[in-house]
């Protein structure tokens, strides 16, 4: 989990567009979420361990990448979303990026992002 | 390709029964779920739209609009109804979760296809926190 706070708006609209198409998530001093991360690993179960990937390097993957950078943070000011609007759509792409550069084994099968109890966003591997 | 869920709630009666069937056998298959004058659950619908986000505003599709299709196409129809006596086509089908997912996919998907942008890609309808039905449309 990490808490965040964003805004949603791009120099591409107008502020009354940006108003019209963003509605509260526009507000111009920003809101915040706890978000939820799920990462789901596919791989083959290892001989010696009985394990897909070790947890706890999977946790300090997620940490170190996602949550110490994230955490506690505004998202409109991480170079990451320098020229992309901060939708939980971009974040969770992002993540799965930041996370699959990092695994430590296993293949990165898909990343869900809850932004709050009722929205969540999936992305998969491939796309 | 980014999938989008939103989560809403309905609580509806329904009861299950099959004309065909004496009472003896509807409440040998159907159970506690036979009782003529219904129960009811507090059901979480689930919707969930594929497409890549917008090049301009990064969304899939308006989170506000996708509430607004699914309360005008579903809740509207479903919430605080009896499905039996009050959604048509339950008339003549038993509104089990199955049947249920299945007919929200109905009532959504020409509602989310004209809007152009996103597809339909899921459906769940959770009748309690332990069961749910999901359905992906016609393969």
């Amino acid at each position: 989990m990490m808490s965040v706070s964003h805004r949603l708006h791009t120099t591409a609209l107008t502020g009354e567009q940006n108003r019209a198409a963003y509605g509260k998530c526009n507000n111009e001093h920003g809101h915040g979420h706890n978000y939820f991360v799920e990462v789901l690993v596919g791989g083959a179960v290892d001989g010696e361990t009985g394990m897909v990937v070790d947890l706890v390097a999977l946790d300090e993957a997620v940490r170190s990448q996602v949550l110490e950078r994230f955490d506690h943070a505004n998202l409109n000011l991480d170079p990451l979303f320098a020229d992309r609007v901060p939708t939980t759509e971009n974040l969770c792409r992002t993540i799965f990026t930041l996370v699959k550069d990092a695994l430590p084994a296993g293949e990165l099968e898909q990343v869900r992002v809850e932004e709050t109890e009722n929205n969540s966003f999936e992305c998969r591997a491939g796309g | 390709m980014i999938f989008l869920t939103r989560r809403a709630t309905f609580s509806a009666s329904h009861y299950y029964w099959n004309e065909a069937w004496t009472p003896e056998k509807n409440q040998q298959v159907f159970g506690r779920c036979a009782n003529r004058n219904g129960h009811g659950h507090n059901y979480t619908l689930e919707v969930t739209v594929a497409g890549e986000p917008d090049p301009v505003t990064g969304f899939v599709v308006d989170l506000k609009w996708l509430k607004d299709v699914m309360e005008r196409e579903v809740l509207a129809a479903y919430d605080h109804k009896h499905l039996n006596l009050d959604a048509p086509e339950f008339a003549h089908a038993n509104p089990t979760t199955e049947n249920i997912v299945i007919a929200a996919w109905k009532r959504l998907e020409p509602a989310v296809t004209a809007a152009g942008g996103a597809r339909l890609s899921r459906i769940r309808v959770y009748e309690t926190p332990e069961i749910f039905a999901e359905y992906r449309g016609e393969a």
